[in-house]
């Protein structure tokens, strides 16, 4: 039999479904980690912090504010010895012999109102030597720099992460591949550049937040506004000294991560703090101020490039030096500077290669995870570099890319192949959208116009183990009831895991509910919702776990009648066979099974699938040569353009029309993928003309909205156009692979060549504020005052 | 901390609160009225989550004090639907994608709101200028520009 019946029933897959949590948040019934409630017993904490960038700890004195009536606990790192990291454990709760960063907590407080606690750490009293703080990554790699973690040859670290004990270098990163030396003279143009990248917030509207209560037992249970439910369980049990059973985290809906709300921070000093006054909860709410200076920052980064190509534009050769600025403590960022190291190169095949990435602890906040991984950073530079080779040679800045980036099968900088790629696609599609090669009129005589074009690539970071599973579950009424472990950050997860669900089951979109919140007791485990991996990595256990429950579904109704299961389909909810056309819906059997034929007894039970996926197939890196077989899973390629124009009059920028392509694989939902690109291009926008965490001597000068601007509705692009490409990822769902953070990726160097190509001038490194501009205007003589 | 009798209608209902004197009506909608569709991003007038219609202007309710409100009429996000029927800007941004994590989503539909009450044909420059103060970290602004002008046709035609 044909399926007749089933044709016309649309896959759910490459359908832009609307979001599954949409009508929850626009009526405000979604619920935030702020938003539960937990009744008079809720106690409020508040944190002491280190006054200074880099101090030794004499004494602290609680007594007074132990004696403030309301005050319920008081906890120092006395109470904490443990230490907490992901790659790296060079953290504890709360400082113990030394601050490292203004803002470094030094005790924590629970009250019975925040006004109590705050009033209670006005009370403590700590006694501090300052230290020489070290503020210049550069400098902080340096013999003379003194030391931020003596003990940093003892910390426990991951087996791909290299510290350099004696420093405060606490990843090197190093490739050497064919050797550079002998090819800079035969090479016809050679560019050397240094890029200075200034330290950025991510910036969630919903600042973080956690509860803690620890009962009687010792059982902790967590609230908060998570990416990593899991990972924190594990970490913060491990450190409390607790098996992870022990430790339930609970994780609401997340009002903006972007790697900010990613492996653990001030999630532990509530827990810490509930540790002290058993049964009752503890919130601990960062104030915006806080946000800015406490929480996650993207690193700072100084680079250097040398890069040179032969005479027909072939890059032959490229040497890269990056120091990052990676703060007072680098459990997580380790791991950024060794994924800049392995994607030193950007999107483009270089025979020759020397790079180092260095890793340094300085006394500035705590830099991690952040929307891009370290590319953001790493394209700026290097993007501007290919335009200035390029432009040397004479040649097109778009032909040039297109005869150097990656195709399938190009060798990469770690040594393997590439992988299927639309990166050339992404490329001329950018171009044309974007009317490369034709020279558009200045809109009015005091404005310069110009255009510019970058590409990207980024593989998910993390460890070549990093798992993911998912439960689906019939419920009587033949819905089927999702369980993971990823979060809904924003970028749609919920929403793709439902589709991806529905397909491979066979019902509609609309019959697949999330078992949500994620709550590391009842959920699936998920490694952490970063990244990019989860479409990719949640979607392939996904697909396992829909499976199991269609066999399983698909075996019992082919003995109930007398059939094979390949002769049977689930269309729309409904078993069909094509061989005898009998029909029926899931739901006269999900739960409660059937009638066996005879009439004695029952067959069947309740429905329930599982599937659980992990790559397998990552290799380690040599250490010296930055060499292996296959470094990560898959890198996800594309390009940004931009048209605008300078105001003379101003400095201003204003971006007349932005275009992004990215080569995602399959877009399972092709509305999410675009939002994701225009989302990340805005972000990326505001980074590159307005966000810069002001530093000075250790201290954020700008911790707030009206001082740390960020893009609001008036300054986005007059226009922006997104274009999907989709060559298929062999291990992919679907074929897809991640987009929520490439699409900032290359925005930055976009804007930069733009300006470039509007008014001639290059800048050392972002922001390109209009004060900025029309500063350096001035100097190159092309106004006057 | 000196307590202040006032009677305010929140959502329509008309409620009779002691609140005392440094309460926020953000903490009051929030901590009291357990309405938590009103966010607080950053307690200092500065990012728009908390935007509700204060008589029918759009606020900032982390720097309107509690007590202030007396006999005011106040709508949160969890207002904006009637019975059955979301708000035409409800709807709009659902369509247009204009939600992701969806935290900033109350005081955008809120502000977006009270400018369709007062300019039910707004520009885009208009909608752009009316959204200044809604900061969102996720979406890029263009499909909630999009939302409010699909929101306003859709009302015209009703009228």
């Amino acid at each position: 039999m044909e399926k007749s019946n089933t044709q016309k029933v649309q896959s759910p897959v490459g359908e832009s479904k609307p979001r599954i949590d949409a009508f929850e948040k626009v009526c405000g019934a979604a619920l935030y980690a702020d938003d539960i409630q937990f009744g008079n017993k809720l106690l409020h904490a508040r944190i002491k912090r280190s006054p200074y960038p880099h101090a030794s700890i004499k004494k602290i004195d609680t007594s007074r504010a132990r004696a403030l009536p309301g005050v319920k606990a008081i906890v120092t790192g006395e109470d904490f010895p443990g230490f907490i990291g992901l790659y790296l454990k060079d953290r504890h709760f709360f400082c113990r012999d030394r601050v490292r960063y203004v803002g470094d907590p030094v005790a924590g407080v629970a009250a019975i109102s925040e006004e109590i606690a705050e009033k209670a750490v006005d009370l403590i009293e700590v006694e501090y030597e300052v230290l020489e703080p070290v503020l210049d990554p550069e400098y902080g790699a340096s013999p003379q720099a003194p030391l931020i973690h003596p003990d940093l040859h003892k910390y426990v670290v991951a087996n791909f992460i290299f510290p350099q004990p004696g420093s405060n270098i606490s990843n090197h990163f190093k490739m050497r591949k064919g050797n550079v030396e002998t090819v800079w003279k035969n090479c016809k143009a050679i560019i050397e550049r240094k890029y200075c990248i200034p330290h950025i917030q991510h910036v969630p509207i919903e600042p973080h937040v956690a509860i803690a209560k620890v009962d009687e037992s010792g059982e902790v249970t967590l609230w908060d506004s998570s990416q990593s439910p899991f990972a924190q369980r594990d970490l913060i049990a491990e450190t409390l000294g607790i098996t992870q059973s022990k430790m339930r985290v609970i994780a609401p809906l997340v009002g903006g991560g972007f790697g900010s709300k990613a492996g653990v921070s001030m999630e532990s000093l509530a827990v810490a703090i509930a540790t002290k006054v058993k049964g009752y909860p503890v919130k601990l709410r960062l104030t915006r101020e806080e946000e800015f200076y406490t929480a996650f920052v993207r690193q700072g980064l100084v680079a250097y490039f040398k890069m040179g190509c032969d005479e027909s534009g072939k890059i032959l050769a490229m040497e890269n030096t990056f120091y990052w600025d990676g703060g007072a403590y680098t459990e997580y960022g380790v791991n950024i500077t060794r994924a800049a190291g392995y994607s030193c190169t950007g999107p483009y095949e270089v025979p020759n290669v020397k790079a180092d990435s260095y890793c340094v602890y300085t006394n500035h906040p705590v830099g991690g995870p952040m929307r891009g991984f370290g590319m953001p950073e790493l394209h700026a530079g290097l993007e501007q570099c290919i335009d200035e080779l390029a432009l040397k040679m004479g040649m097109d800045t778009v032909e040039f890319r297109h005869r150097n980036c990656l195709k399938e099968g190009s060798i990469l900088p770690t040594g393997g192949k590439m992988h299927p790629t639309g990166l050339s696609e992404c490329l001329e599609k950018t171009a044309e959208a974007i009317d490369w090669g034709k020279k558009a009129l200045s809109s009015a005589p005091n404005k310069r116009r110009g255009k510019g074009i970058a590409l990207m690539w980024k593989a998910p970071a993390m460890p070549g183990n990093a798992g993911s599973s998912a439960l689906v579950e019939l419920a009587e009424d033949g819905m089927l009831t999702l369980g993971v472990g990823c979060q809904d950050i924003g970028q749609g997860a919920f929403t793709v895991a439902a589709q991806m669900a529905a397909a491979t089951f066979g019902v509609p979109y609309e019959s697949v509910r999330l078992a949500t919140p994620v709550d590391t007791r009842y959920s699936p485990y998920e490694w952490q919702t970063v990244a990019s991996r989860i479409t990719w990595s949640t979607g392939n256990a996904i697909i396992k776990a829909a499976q199991d429950a269609r066999k399983q579904v698909l075996d019992l109704i082919a003995e109930a009648w007398n059939e094979n299961p390949e002769d049977l389909d689930i269309v729309n909810g409904n078993v069909v066979s094509y061989k005898s056309e009998r029909e029926i819906h899931v739901k006269d059997f999900a739960v409660k099974g059937l009638p066996k034929p005879d009439g004695k007894g029952w067959m069947g039970g309740p429905i329930i699938g599982r599937g659980s996926f992990m790559p397998t197939d990552v290799t380690g890196l040599d250490a010296e040569t930055g060499q292996g077989e296959h470094a990560v899973v898959h890198f996800t390629t594309g390009a940004q353009a931009v048209d605008l124009e300078v105001d003379l009059n101003t400095g201003k920028v204003e971006i007349l029309k932005a275009v992004a392509a990215f080569d995602v694989g399959k877009a399972i939902n092709p509305d999410l993928v675009k939002a994701q690109m225009e989302g990340g291009l805005v972000q990326g926008i505001s980074s590159a003309l307005f966000e810069c965490l002001q530093l000075k001597d250790g201290y954020v000068q700008n911790p707030s909205f009206v001082d740390y601007r960020i893009a609001t509705s008036a300054d986005i692009p007059r226009s922006m156009q997104t274009i999907i490409v989709e060559v298929p990822q062999e291990d992919g769902p679907w074929g897809a692979r991640g987009i929520g953070e490439h699409s900032m990726v290359p925005t930055i160097p976009a804007i930069a060549n733009a300006i470039y190509d509007a008014i001639g001038i290059r800048f050392e490194g972002p922001p390109f504020t209009a004060e900025k501009i029309y500063l350096a205007m001035l100097e190159a003589g092309i106004i006057k005052e | 901390m000196a307590f202040h009798e006032i009677v305010v209608t929140v959502n329509r209902n008309r409620e009779q609160l002691a609140v005392p004197s440094n309460m926020t009506l953000m903490r009051m909608l929030r901590e009291v009225l357990a309405l938590t569709g009103t966010k607080n991003g950053c307690s200092a007038g500065e990012c728009g989550a908390c935007t509700v219609l204060m008589n029918g202007e759009p606020v900032n309710s982390c720097m309107v004090l509690a007590a202030e409100c007396d006999g005011a009429e106040i709508i949160t996000v969890e207002g904006l639907a009637g019975d059955k029927q979301l708000d035409p800007i409800q709807d709009a941004i659902i369509q247009a994608g204009g939600v992701q994590c969806g935290f900033c989503t109350p005081g955008v539909l809120i502000s977006s709101r009270a400018l369709l009450n007062r300019n039910p044909d707004p520009s885009e420059d208009e909608i752009k200028e009316a959204l200044v103060g809604n900061l969102c970290r996720c979406t890029g602004y263009a499909r909630i520009i999009e939302a409010v002008k699909e929101a306003a046709k859709i009302e015209k035609e009703k009228v």
